[in-house]
């Protein structure tokens, strides 16, 4: 089954293009460790997914770009194209002149229904070009005008035009103290918004990503493209072919689909979190070597934790004991750090993932009581090693490690909202006072679900 | 031999002149004539006459013009209600052909002073105009403002009735002072004689000059003022024309940096002034750069930002500058900085990957601060100086269309204004304690 991208604004376009890159590069590597027939597998699967393959030389990304203004694209089309080993369609792209400016009332109430058809009709070009279709993966920026409000419209089409595809939203959340100063209120209208049309949000924070790139990669003057190589990998680790079953004999086709039954089992809880490990600059991967059940142990750690990477683990931080039963609606035996999950998605990718001891994900304490703790947590493996690394793990996490981003972000606009400042740029697009009282409303009941975990 | 592309597009028309005259426009492929997307209007000759005969002059098309002999005697009055009537025709049918020649047209920069009569009354009479024809289109505004000795003696009438039509009809305001000007050029004079550390200058990195441009053989005295104006604007437009990871374009400055449609006056500074011939900038020199904006002799109005209240604060840099760099400036210079309680991290940020000429890197900072209220307060009492003893109000009166109901509406609107920035400080912006959430039931 293929997956359709749909690439929004200006980090839209930029990320989908590391994505694509990351995954190209990770196919045409030699460090599968696996046998050829294994890589072969694997690749036939990863191009079916992502790529077209129609009479040209190289695959064409299954993809659609838009934006507002034309500057991104041209960059994104014509990097691709130099890259020589993948491009993409030149035609599956629409841009318009002006931008959104930062504004999501311009992009979701003007640009949204101005340019639907045209938008739509891309798109359902690409969805025609596969065999079969997977589902649409989105990615956006929150902050902006376009990525967000655009994004959202967007988002909302492909349910009515789809109502049976799997929607995967993919947001990127801004630094906290500012790109944009209103990033607040677009962040309130996008979720509030993508969680009425959405399967599932996936986040990548920039404020994280940061850090992994200071600390971990050791990137001293850092740029908004090592930030989403970074994402790229994450997302790499996470879609390219896995086998979803022990003793499966073939790579998973569905990979959307699989990620929405294992991970939200209500559509009350939609947030998503990623994390992955190892994560190190490339020259210091001939040195390293690593050991499953460390990997595993820092992972399991990250979780409770709620530690963004694998440095500054907080280890003092445990699940409670079963023992004490008190109804999970009071929280009080929980120690107040502790990361509760819904549900939990492990990938495993390299060298000996068939012996991988993954009971410590499977204890019941680390989960809610609504599940059999056999269905909260699914691994998926391969023995193919992705992008260089021997063994890699992921972890994509149905819990409340996005409660407290959320809570700050909704915070900071409820703050801004009571002083009126900026609603007059809203209410000139046809936003009006109501409609962000009833975002508000929507995302402090999404935060009240996730607190009484 | 250049060619003509998107960033030259924003500001210039390329125009098939080989059959002579005005041909039809080049859209793609080599530079024939560039021509701006322009109009000058002055009720005098003198200047545009110079720009015509200068080596600017195949840039401006003779037929995107308006000019009268008279000029308008220092009055507002004359300009906007005088010469406005009777050319408003013409100014409306020179607009809609040179917006016509856009593909899509995204902003009007209107350049004026404040204190004069043209600049000023039919400045701001055209700013009604565009309001009325193009309300779609953003107004930005590039405002001189006088000072204190100003020799023009009805300067303080000129500009409030000016402010009005500012408050009203414009989206985003860039006051600016001669003064600041002035400091400015003395300061990059002062830098290059005293031959500091035996570094040199390297010339055309001055922010007073037009660094790859059209050299005219002597200098007017406003000149390197003047560039410095250039310089902002060219700053300020410099993600919409150039490719970056962070765009910033103008309406987004409109939407960050507008918080209440009246509050629309924004203080900027430009750094670095000079690039020193150094090849080698630590990054100790780049976060000097970040550090200078924020500093009162790099404003370009005579104000303080850094001792008055932000409602928002935007930084575009140019250059060789990664997000780690913005991102570690931003939080060093966070802590000294007043923001008001709404928007304690109003930071608007843009990076734009081509440099200006003959600099490495640089960054336009653009406040909107409390800090302009002492611009306008000064101004408000000059104006009351005159009023009272309603000296020179007879020159103003006797034209068509004014009436004493100008001058009071005129004063109320500059004084409601200061009294908003005057609540700002007062309040810090906001309640003492954040606002409750709503309570959802569980």
């Amino acid at each position: 089954m293929s997956i359709v991208t749909v690439q929004l604004g200006q980090c839209g376009n930029q990320i989908g293009h590391e994505v694509f890159n990351a995954i190209c590069s990770d196919i045409h590597g030699t460090h599968g460790l696996c046998s050829k027939k294994e890589n072969e597998s694997y690749r036939d699967a990863c191009k079916e997914r992502f790529f077209c393959e129609e009479e040209s030389e190289v695959p064409i990304a299954r993809a659609v770009l838009v934006d507002m203004e034309p500057k991104v694209i041209s960059q994104t089309l014509s990097m691709a194209a130099r890259s020589g080993y993948w491009k993409y369609d030149d035609r599956s792209r629409f841009c318009q002149k002006q931008g959104s400016g930062n504004n999501w009332a311009n992009g979701y109430s003007v640009h949204g229904p101005r340019h639907k058809e045209v938008i739509m009709n891309l798109v359902q070009k690409e969805a025609e070009k596969c065999d079969r279709l997977g589902g649409f993966f989105t990615i956006m920026s929150m902050a902006g005008g376009t990525g967000s409000g655009l994004g959202a419209f967007v988002t909302q089409c492909l349910r009515d035009a789809f109502p049976t595809s799997f929607i995967l939203n993919h947001v990127i959340w801004p630094y906290s103290t500012g790109e944009v100063i209103v990033q607040n209120y677009n962040s309130v209208l996008t979720l509030s918004h993508l969680y009425q049309s959405s399967d599932a949000l996936l986040v990548h924070e920039n404020d994280v990503i940061h850090k992994i790139c200071a600390q971990l990669m050791n990137i001293k003057q850092m740029s908004f493209r090592d930030v989403n190589q970074v994402i790229a990998h994450q997302l790499g680790s996470v879609f390219q072919p896995t086998y979803t079953a022990e003793g499966g004999l073939h790579y998973s086709r569905n990979p959307l689909g699989d990620l929405m039954e294992t991970l939200v089992p209500h559509p009350e809880f939609k947030m998503l979190g990623l994390r992955n490990i190892p994560q190190m600059p490339e020259n210091s991967l001939a040195y390293s070597t690593f050991s499953w059940p460390g990997l595993i142990k820092h992972l399991r750690q990250m979780l409770i934790a709620n530690a963004k990477m694998e440095e500054g683990i907080d280890w003092q931080v445990q699940p409670p004991r079963l023992g004490s039963s008190l109804p999970s609606s009071h929280s009080t035996n929980r120690p107040l750090h502790f990361n509760t999950s819904i549900a939990n998605l492990v990938i495993l990718r390299g060298k000996d993932t068939h012996s991988v001891d993954l009971g410590s994900f499977r204890d019941p304490s680390l989960y809610t009581s609504w599940l059999n703790p056999r269905d909260a947590f699914n691994a998926w493996k391969t023995p193919r090693a992705f992008n260089k690394y021997e063994k890699s793990a992921a972890l994509v996490s149905n819990s409340q490690f996005l409660l407290k981003p959320l809570d700050n972000v909704v915070g900071k606009a409820w703050n801004m909202f009571a002083s009126k400042a900026y609603i007059h740029q809203y209410t000139k697009f046809g936003i009006e006072e109501e409609d962000f009282l009833d975002s508000f409303t929507a995302l402090e009941q999404v935060i009240s679900s996730y607190t009484i975990l | 031999n250049g060619i003509y592309d998107e960033a030259l597009s924003s500001f210039f028309r390329n125009v098939d002149t080989r059959g002579g005259g005005d041909g039809p426009g080049i859209y793609k492929g080599k530079i024939c004539s560039l021509k701006a997307r322009a109009l000058l209007i002055d009720m005098e000759e003198g200047v545009v006459n110079e720009i015509l005969q200068g080596p600017l002059r195949d840039v401006f098309d003779s037929k995107q013009l308006i000019t009268d002999v008279s000029g308008s005697g220092n009055n507002w009055a004359v300009g906007h209600k005088l010469y406005g009537y009777q050319y408003r025709e013409n100014i409306v049918e020179k607009l809609r052909k040179t917006a016509e020649h856009c593909d899509c047209l995204q902003c009007f920069f209107i350049i004026h002073s404040m204190g004069g009569g043209t600049g000023s009354g039919l400045g701001t009479f055209v700013l009604n105009v565009l309001e009325d024809e193009f309300p779609e289109v953003y107004r930005f505004v590039t405002s001189v403002y006088p000072s204190g000795e100003d020799d023009v003696i009805t300067s303080p009438y000129n500009s409030v009735l000016a402010m009005k039509e500012l408050n009203e009809h414009a989206d985003c305001v860039l006051p600016i002072e001669n003064e600041s000007l002035f400091d400015i050029v003395n300061k990059i004079h002062q830098m290059i004689s005293s031959g500091k550390l035996g570094s040199t200058v390297k010339q055309n990195s001055l922010v007073t000059s037009s660094a790859g441009g059209a050299r005219t053989v002597q200098e007017k005295p406003f000149d390197a003022m003047n560039n410095i104006v250039a310089n902002l604007l060219l700053n300020l437009t410099s993600s919409a024309r150039f490719e970056g990871s962070l765009n910033m374009d103008l309406n987004e400055i409109s939407m960050n940096l507008v918080p209440f449609p009246r509050l629309h006056y924004l203080v900027s500074s430009l750094t670095p002034l000079y690039t020193l011939a150094d090849v080698n900038v630590p990054s100790r020199r780049l976060d000097q750069m970040f550090s200078d904006a924020f500093s009162r002799d790099h404003q370009l109005i005579q104000a303080d930002p850094k001792h008055s209240l932000y409602l928002a604060c935007a930084l575009l840099v140019r250059g060789n500058v990664q997000v780690s760099d913005l991102r570690r400036n931003i939080e060093r210079l966070k802590p000294s900085l007043h923001f008001v309680s709404w928007n304690q991290e109003g930071w608007k940020t843009g990076l734009c990957s081509v440099p200006p000429v003959g600099h490495s890197h640089s960054l336009l900072a653009l406040a909107n601060n409390t800090c302009v209220k002492p611009t306008f307060t000064e101004l408000k009492d000059r104006f009351m100086k005159l009023y009272k003893k309603k000296a020179h109000l007879h020159h103003y009166l006797h034209i068509d269309g004014m009436e004493q109901s100008c001058f009071s509406e005129a004063i109320s609107s500059l004084s409601d204004l200061i009294e908003e920035y005057n609540e700002l400080d007062a309040t810090k912006g906001g309640p003492r304690t954040d606002p409750s959430r709503l309570q959802i039931a569980a």
